[in-house]
C-alpha cells in the first residue's frame, strides 16, 4: 500500500466554472473541460493562491488519499465523493479524509496531538469550513503584536500568558479550534531553523473584539528543571513569552481541520482541559456568547490547574453566564485539600455527564497534557457503564459523527 | 513602489505609482466629486449610511487581495488597481502579433480603442443605476450584501475605465469621463449606449438573471480585452475579471436558490405537475414555467449585447492587436485568422442557415458561441436541483434568433427552438415565450423585504456557505434608520 498522499480538489457542487482560480495558479495546475474545473495532482504545489480569490469557497478542499483521483475523474464529477469512497486503483487503499495541514511538520504535529482520539477524526458536520494553509514557512504573514499579558500572578509557579496578534490588512481567517504556528528566528544548535510549533488559537473568529483582525494565543513559558538540574528552556514559547507590543512575528498557518466546534445551537459541548488547553475553549465558549447565546444546547467546562492562580482565565470566567457556560473548575493543589483531577470531578457529575452522553447531540473536545488522556477515558468508561453504555463503541461512533475530538501534547 | 501593494496614502488607491503621476493625479482628483455625486444620486437608495460587510481589494496578490469589513458604501475604497505586469509580454494576436505589447496608446488605433473602453465603461455605472431601488425588497441580509458588493465593484470598474482614458487619451479623455457620468440608464435622452443596460431590473429574480446572463457578457468582453496588445487594458482587465467572478457567483447561485426553494415546497406540497403554476404560486414561491419565461428575456437581451453577425469593428479590433477572443491564448492556430472561415447561424432569403464565413469577421459570433456555451453550462446545473427533486421540468436556453433586436434575426420571429413565425403566430404565442404583465405582477408581490439576520423570504432557498466564512445568522448589514 502506498503512503498516503495530500489532493487538492475542487467541489462541483459549488463552483461555478468562472475560471479564476486556472487563471490565477502559478504552476498551471488547475484546467478544465465542459462540465468541471479540475486540479493536476502532480502539479498542484498548494501554494494556496487560488484560494482566496475564489468567489464561492469551491476551491477549499484538502484530503488524503491513497492514489491521488486522476483529471479524467475528476472531469466527471458531479459532486465530489463522499469522505470514505475508496481511491480507485488499488487493493487495500485508504479513505479519503480531509487533510489538517500541507505543512508536513504541523500536519504530523496535529495528528500526533489527535491520536488520543483512538481512530479517524471527523469534523463537526455543522462545522464551518475551515482554512487550513494560507501562509507558508516560506511566506508566513506578517502580525504585531498588540498586547501580551501574564495571566498568572508574579509568585506563581507557571507563567502564562495572553498574546494578542494584529494582522492589519492582510486577511488570516481562522477558526475557534484551529492552531498557527510562529516562526521563531535563528537557528537550532545544529545551524538549522527552529522546529515549526503549533499554538492554538484562543480567540474566536472574527477577534478578540468582533470585527477586529486579529487573534490570541495562551502560551505557557516552558522553563522546567530536569532531574539533572539543568534547566529546559523551550525556546519556542520563551520568544512568545518575551514579544513586546509593536513587535513583528511571523505566523504559518492557519491548520487544523478536525478539532472544530459545531454551529448548531441544539449541540451540547463537553470540553476538558488542564492549563493552556482551555485556549481552544476560551474560543467556542466567546463563539457561542457572540453568535448564539440563547442556544438550547450548552458547554459544560471540565478545567484543571494546580490552584487558582494558575488557571489561565479564572478571573473573566467567574463573569460568563452560568446559562451559556456550567463550568466546574478543578484544582489539585490546594492547601488543606486533597488533590482533585478533571477525571475526578466528571464522576461528581456522572449522572449529568451520563444523560449528554445518551444525546445524539453532545460534542466531547478533550485538551491538554498527554497524561490527562487515561483519567478521562477512565471516567467516561465507568459513568458509561452505570448508564448501560458501552464506552469503546460509543466513543467510536461519536468520532465518526464528528463528535470525539482529542488534542493533547 | 511594489507593484502588488497598494498605496492607500492619498484619496484614490492604487498601485500605478499615482503620486508621481501628477497630471492623472490631478485629472482624477477633479473627477472623484462627481463620481461622488452620482453615487449619491444613482447608487443604491436608502442604505448610504448602512454598515455592509464587503470586500475591498487591497493588494492584487492573489494571497490576500480582498479584505472583508464593516464599511458604509459612500467611504468604500474605490481605487485603481491593475495586474501585475508580465514581464516582456508580447502581443498575442493580430498584425502585430508577437511585438511587444504597447504600453503607450499606437496613434493609429486611438480612436478605436477610445471607444472600445468607452462602452465597457458606460455598462459599469449603468448596471448600479439599474438596480438603485432592488434594497428595498432583499430577501435577506445576505442577499442585501451581496447586490452592494457587485454595485461597488462595478463603481471600482468604472474607476478602472475612466483611469484609461484619463492616463493615455488627453483632454478627449477628460470628456469621455464626465459623460460616463452624465448619461442615465433608461433615460430618454441621455441614456446608457447600450439596450440591455437602459431595460428596469424590477425585482430580484431579474437580477439574479442579469448577473447570471448579462453579466456575464461583461466578463466574455473583460477576457477578450485582457488579451489585448495595449499593455495596460488587459492589466487593468484581468484585475476586474477576478472581482467579476463574484457577480457570476450571485447570479448562479441566486437563480439556483429560487429553483430550490421552489422544489423543495413543490415536493413538500405534493405537486409533480410543474405546469400547474396557480398551485405553485399559491406557495408563495416562484414557479418553474415562469423561471424559464425570465430566462428568455434575458438570454435574448443579452445577445442583443455581441453585435452583429458579421462585424467589421471586430475584425479590425482584432487584426489590430487591440481585442482579443476568448482565452486566445490557450487557442491553437495562427492567431491572426486571415485565411480561416468559422460557422455562424445567418438569414438567407428568410431561412436560418449555418454559413462558413471570414473569421476575421465572425469574431463577435466566436465570442457569443463561448458564451452560449457557458449559459447552456451554467442552466444544466440548475436543471441537476430540479433533477435531484426528482421533478419533471427542463430549464432551457432559447435559440439564438429568438426575441432578438439587434442583428439579422432581428428582421424576424422566431420561437424558442428557432422556428421562423408569421407576425400573427408570434403574438399568439408570446405569452408562453416571455414574462407576462401577470408574471411580473406575482413576482413583484413576492418581493417583501426580509431584513432579520439569517432569515430568508419564502421564495428563495439559503445559501450553502456564507460569505467570507461566515454563519448564517450573520447580520451582513447593519441597517441604519
Amino acid at each position: 500500500m502506498t503512503a498516503p498522499v495530500k489532493q487538492h480538489l475542487i467541489d462541483p457542487a459549488v463552483c461555478i466554472r468562472c475560471n479564476t482560480c486556472e487563471a490565477t495558479c502559478p504552476v498551471g495546475a488547475v484546467s478544465h473541460d465542459a462540465n468541471n474545473y479540475v486540479v493536476d495532482a502532480s502539479k498542484c504545489k498548494f501554494c494556496m493562491d487560488c484560494v482566496s480569490p475564489c468567489p464561492t469557497g469551491s476551491i477549499n478542499h484538502f484530503v488524503q488519499v491513497a492514489t491521488p483521483y486522476s483529471l479524467d475523474e475528476q472531469l466527471s464529477w458531479m459532486e465530489l465523493p463522499p469522505d470514505d469512497a475508496a481511491t480507485g486503483a488499488g487493493a487495500g487503499v485508504a479513505a479519503n479524509t480531509p487533510v489538517e495541514a500541507l505543512d508536513e511538520d504541523a500536519a504530523a504535529l496535529l495528528a500526533d496531538a489527535h491520536q488520543g482520539s483512538g481512530g479517524k477524526v471527523r469534523r463537526p458536520p455543522s462545522a464551518s469550513e475551515p482554512r487550513i494553509n494560507l501562509f507558508s514557512r516560506r511566506n508566513p504573514a506578517e502580525a504585531t503584536v498588540s498586547g501580551n499579558l501574564r495571566l498568572t500572578p508574579e509568585g506563581a509557579s507557571a507563567d502564562i500568558r495572553h498574546i494578542i496578534l494584529d494582522f492589519g490588512s492582510t486577511p488570516f481567517p481562522v477558526l475557534e479550534g484551529q492552531s498557527i504556528g510562529i516562526v521563531i528566528p535563528g537557528k537550532d544548535a545544529n545551524g538549522r531553523p527552529h522546529a515549526l510549533r503549533l499554538f492554538s488559537v484562543a480567540s474566536p473568529r472574527d477577534g478578540e473584539r468582533p470585527n477586529t483582525n486579529n487573534l490570541a494565543l495562551t502560551v505557557k513559558r516552558v522553563a522546567e528543571m530536569r532531574p539533572d538540574g539543568t534547566e529546559l528552556h523551550g525556546v519556542a514559547s520563551n520568544y512568545v513569552c518575551d514579544l513586546k507590543q509593536g513587535d513583528k512575528v511571523k505566523v504559518v498557518g492557519p491548520f487544523g481541520s478536525t478539532f472544530l466546534m459545531p454551529d448548531e445551537p441544539e449541540a451540547d459541548i463537553i470540553m476538558i482541559c488542564t492549563g493552556t488547553g482551555s485556549a481552544p475553549f476560551r474560543g467556542f465558549t466567546e463563539r457561542r456568547r457572540r453568535s448564539m447565546p440563547n442556544a438550547k444546547g450548552k458547554l459544560h467546562l471540565f478545567f484543571g490547574a494546580r490552584s487558582p492562580q494558575e488557571l489561565p482565565y479564572f478571573g473573566p470566567l467567574q463573569k460568563v453566564p452560568k446559562t451559556l457556560l456550567d463550568q466546574e473548575l478543578v484544582f489539585s493543589r490546594l492547601p488543606d485539600k486533597p488533590k482533585e483531577y478533571v477525571q475526578d470531578r466528571m464522576r461528581t457529575r456522572a449522572a449529568d455527564l451520563g444523560a449528554l452522553l445518551k444525546r445524539g447531540t453532545t460534542h466531547i473536545y478533550v485538551c491538554g497534557l498527554r497524561g490527562m488522556e487515561a483519567g478521562v477515558e477512565a471516567s467516561f468508561g465507568e459513568i458509561c457503564k452505570a448508564e448501560g453504555l458501552d464506552w469503546p463503541q460509543l466513543r467510536a461512533a461519536m468520532r465518526e459523527g464528528g463528535r470525539y475530538h482529542v488534542e493533547t501534547y | 513602489m511594489n507593484i502588488v501593494n497598494v498605496d492607500y496614502d492619498g484619496l484614490i488607491p492604487n498601485n500605478v505609482g499615482l503620486n508621481a503621476d501628477t497630471r492623472v493625479k490631478a485629472a482624477l482628483e477633479k473627477w472623484h466629486p462627481g463620481y461622488v455625486n452620482w453615487w449619491h444620486d444613482m447608487g443604491p437608495e436608502g442604505f448610504q449610511q448602512s454598515l455592509v460587510y464587503l470586500r475591498t481589494a487591497v493588494s492584487v496578490d492573489p494571497k490576500g487581495w480582498a479584505k472583508f469589513d464593516y464599511v458604509k458604501m459612500p467611504d468604500y475604497k474605490w481605487g485603481i488597481l491593475l495586474a501585475p505586469e508580465v514581464e516582456d509580454r508580447r502581443i498575442p494576436f493580430g498584425a502585430h502579433r508577437g511585438e511587444k505589447a504597447w504600453q503607450e496608446v499606437p496613434g493609429e488605433y486611438r480612436a478605436m480603442l477610445r471607444r472600445l473602453i468607452v462602452i465597457q465603461g458606460d455598462t459599469e455605472p449603468a448596471s448600479v443605476e439599474q438596480q438603485r431601488f432592488l434594497g428595498k425588497t432583499a430577501p435577506s441580509l445576505y442577499d442585501l450584501r451581496n447586490l452592494f458588493q457587485v454595485n461597488v465593484e462595478e463603481g471600482r470598474h468604472l474607476w478602472a475605465m475612466v483611469y484609461l482614458l484619463q492616463k493615455y487619451f488627453g483632454a478627449e479623455g477628460r470628456e469621455e469621463a464626465e459623460e460616463l457620468l452624465q448619461r442615465r440608464s433608461g433615460d430618454a435622452d441621455t441614456p446608457r449606449m447600450l439596450g440591455a443596460f437602459n431595460e428596469e431590473t424590477p425585482d430580484w429574480l431579474s437580477f439574479f438573471m442579469f448577473t447570471f446572463f448579462t453579466d456575464r457578457d461583461g466578463k466574455m468582453q473583460l477576457e477578450a480585452l485582457a488579451q489585448s496588445g495595449f499593455d495596460p487594458l488587459s492589466r487593468t482587465t484581468r484585475f476586474m475579471l477576478t472581482e467579476e467572478a463574484h457577480h457570476m457567483f450571485v447570479g448562479e447561485t441566486g437563480v439556483g436558490r429560487v429553483i430550490e426553494r421552489t422544489c423543495d415546497e413543490m415536493k413538500k406540497a405534493g405537486i409533480t405537475d410543474p405546469s400547474d403554476t396557480e398551485a405553485v404560486r399559491r406557495l408563495g414561491v416562484i414557479d418553474l414555467p415562469t423561471i424559464q419565461r425570465k430566462l428568455n428575456l434575458h438570454f435574448s437581451l443579452t445577445l442583443d449585447l455581441f453585435g452583429n453577425e458579421i462585424s467589421t469593428n471586430a475584425a479590425n479590433a482584432f487584426h489590430a492587436g487591440i481585442k482579443g477572443r476568448f482565452r486566445e491564448d490557450k487557442l491553437d492556430d495562427d492567431h491572426r485568422l486571415e485565411n480561416g472561415t468559422y460557422p455562424v447561424l445567418r438569414l438567407v432569403g428568410g431561412k436560418i442557415v449555418k454559413e462558413e464565413t471570414p473569421a476575421l469577421s465572425a469574431l463577435n459570433m466566436r465570442l457569443r458561441d463561448d458564451y452560449v456555451a457557458e449559459c447552456a453550462a451554467g442552466v444544466g446545473r440548475w436543471n441537476k436541483i430540479i433533477e435531484k427533486h426528482g421533478i419533471a421540468f427542463e430549464l432551457k436556453l432559447p435559440h439564438v434568433a429568438f426575441h432578438r433586436q439587434i442583428g439579422e434575426f432581428s428582421k424576424i420571429k422566431a420561437d424558442l427552438d428557432g422556428n421562423v413565425l408569421l407576425d400573427a403566430e408570434w403574438e399568439k404565442k408570446k405569452g408562453a415565450y416571455l414574462p407576462s404583465s401577470a408574471d411580473r405582477a406575482f413576482i413583484e408581490s413576492l418581493m417583501k423585504p426580509e431584513f432579520r439576520p439569517g432569515k430568508f423570504a419564502s421564495w428563495i432557498a439559503a445559501p450553502k456557505t456564507g460569505i467570507d466564512n461566515k454563519p448564517g445568522d450573520f447580520e451582513y448589514v447593519k441597517i441604519a434608520e
